[in-house]
């Protein structure tokens, strides 16, 4: 499956169709929420499913119907890029020599802070999962400012979008808007 | 050496998609690809991080009977709010190349820079 995430991402840089390139994006999207369920966070799994791969090509899908959907051929070589990825690649495969191994329970992200806290969640909040507990409760303030983070944007897209010529069209917009808010 | 191999395995996909984004977004100069290439990049950040909370033999974690390992939930908690706000700015990004094309007529990164320099 790590294959085909590599495939789907490798895929998308050949593509020329944007509307091609962003229904990549969405399946690249859905194999990474399958990876995240294996990796045992399937509450991070719905989230990208819901709001990665449906909302954000829903987004991309309506300005592409705004805009243009054929993305001119480029001249040019692409060589330069290609090298400084691969020396930045490198750098960071070097950087991960140092890293705890996959799955390690001793490794520093896993051993601070202490895990009584998982313990102490059904005394505590009275749900059993602990990822809520912790999104909703005790880092409920970082929640809130994810909801200002929000509404912010919120606000960005409709004054960008409200000098648009189509009216029509600036609806369907916020209408985007709108339940990205509600899934939160 | 093969046990780093398959220690590290993870990382290098990670890496290796985070480089596929950041390729695209240097490379390419179409801007709805470029924003594509962001999300791919963000994405893989994600993944960095569910797998650095990964636990070996532990379960998702849900506190219930039977099962005394769990994966660490921080991670998850932290990327639940970075999943969000990613979406909050692509919608932005995706306006302004709305509006970019109410402006320019295009979305090509060249085509803009060329019409800025002949005014």
């Amino acid at each position: 499956m790590l294959l085909l995430l590599c495939v789907t991402a490798v895929a998308v840089v050949r593509m020329r169709g944007l509307w091609a390139a962003v229904m990549m994006m969405g399946i690249y999207s859905f194999l990474g929420a399958s990876w995240m369920l294996l990796l045992d966070a399937p509450d991070v799994a719905f989230t990208e499913a819901a709001v990665g791969a449906g909302i954000s090509t829903v987004l991309a899908l309506a300005t592409l119907g705004l805009t243009t959907t054929r993305a001119k051929q480029r001249s040019g070589s692409s060589m330069l890029p290609l090298v400084i990825v691969g020396i930045t690649g490198a750098a960071l495969v070097y950087g991960t020599l140092d890293m705890p191994h996959f799955g390690d329970p001793d490794s520093p992200a896993n051993s601070y802070p202490h895990p009584s806290y998982v313990e102490r969640t059904e005394g505590d909040i009275h749900i059993p999962n602990v990822v809520t507990a912790v999104l909703a409760s005790y880092r409920g303030y970082d929640t809130l400012g994810e909801v200002v983070v929000i509404f912010t944007a919120g606000i960005a897209v409709f004054v960008l979008l409200r000098g648009s010529r189509s009216r029509k069209r600036t609806h369907r917009s916020e209408g985007s808007e709108v339940r990205v808010s509600r899934h939160d | 050496m093969m046990d780093n191999v398959f220690g590290l395995y993870n990382y290098w996909v990670v890496i290796f998609l985070m480089m596929t984004g950041f390729y695209i977004v240097i490379s390419q100069r179409n801007l709805i690809k470029k924003v594509i290439g962001l999300n791919i990049f963000q994405t893989s950040v994600f993944l960095l991080y569910i797998t650095i909370g990964k636990v070996e033999g532990g379960t998702a974690p849900i506190v219930s009977e039977g099962f005394n390992v769990y994966t660490n939930p921080l991670p998850s908690v932290l990327i639940l709010t970075a999943i969000v706000v990613g979406v909050a700015t692509t919608s932005v990004a995706l306006a302004l190349i709305v509006r970019i094309r109410e402006a320019y007529e295009t979305i090509e990164e060249d085509e803009i820079l060329a019409q800025e320099k002949l005014t």
